[in-house]
């Protein structure tokens, strides 16, 4: 029998503190509040059933977060759609709530976060909302960081291109990040 | 608005893709949006019962312990 935890330790604690990320995670990769619920309360019980797996002190936002992507890519699986989503109808059918929010500029992101493939979808998810680092998002989803990486502009491209978003245009990069911008390009 | 600025922390910067655009923005705005809600007790529940579930079951077992 495993030794408990030091006592001000606690698995559940931990779980509870990263619920609100577990669910926008879930609400942002399934593009529908009541599937991310689903979603979120299967990972929960995974959670649970497989806690002696957790290391204490690794990032418990991120082991969720796998268990939830791995639910949700399986479940997908299951239901025999393609996750490359080539038809769109899956992107149809996740479109069908964002009624759910009030802003027109929440629905219009979520469609057209939604009308990402499956793999690019996660990565920008993870890479830019969750404040996982490119190496933690790569563990999450199995795969080289490299990848995520060329996944993430890949995405970034997609959506500026649907939300006709021009770039520098409308928001601009400050100097900082122009600074950092000219780097990456000169390097 | 102004709020919703991403953060620039030292490491971040040098670690995000060029700029954080607008997109990225947007992206965080709609996540972060999610992250405010509340907690449904559906989930607070969960936890409570397998909380209760684990202390139920570990003390069965050292009873179980007594016994033999």
């Amino acid at each position: 029998m495993s030794e408990p935890g030091p006592s001000d330790w606690s698995f559940k604690r931990e779980m509870l503190s990263a619920l609100p990320n577990l669910r926008a995670f879930g609400v942002s990769l399934s593009g529908n509040h009541d599937k991310a619920d689903d979603l979120v309360q299967d990972t929960i019980m995974k959670a649970w059933a497989k806690q002696d797996s957790f290391e204490p002190g690794t990032n418990m936002k991120a082991w969720l977060f796998t268990i939830l992507r791995n639910e949700f890519y399986s479940q997908m699986r299951k239901r025999g759609r393609e996750i490359q989503d080539s038809d769109g109808i899956f992107t149809e059918r996740m479109s069908v709530h964002p009624a759910q929010y009030g802003s027109l500029d929440m629905r219009d992101f979520q469609t057209a976060l939604a009308r990402l493939p499956f793999d690019q979808r996660e990565a920008i998810i993870l890479v830019g909302a969750t404040g996982l680092s490119y190496e933690e998002a790569a563990e999450v989803c199995g795969c080289a960081i490299g990848t995520i990486k060329s996944r993430v502009s890949r995405a970034r491209t997609q959506l500026q291109t649907e939300l006709k978003i021009s770039g520098e245009a409308d928001y601009g990069p400050d100097e900082t990040s122009s600074a950092v911008l000219s780097r990456t390009a000169a390097s | 608005m102004a709020e919703d600025k991403p953060e620039r922390k030292g490491a971040a910067v040098a670690n995000i893709d060029p700029a954080l655009d607008a997109v990225s923005q947007r992206l965080r705005r709609y996540y972060d949006s999610v992250k405010d809600e509340a907690i449904p007790d559906r989930f607070l529940d969960l936890l409570e019962k397998l909380d209760e579930a684990d202390k139920a079951h570990n003390a069965d077992d050292s009873n179980e312990r007594r016994r033999t």
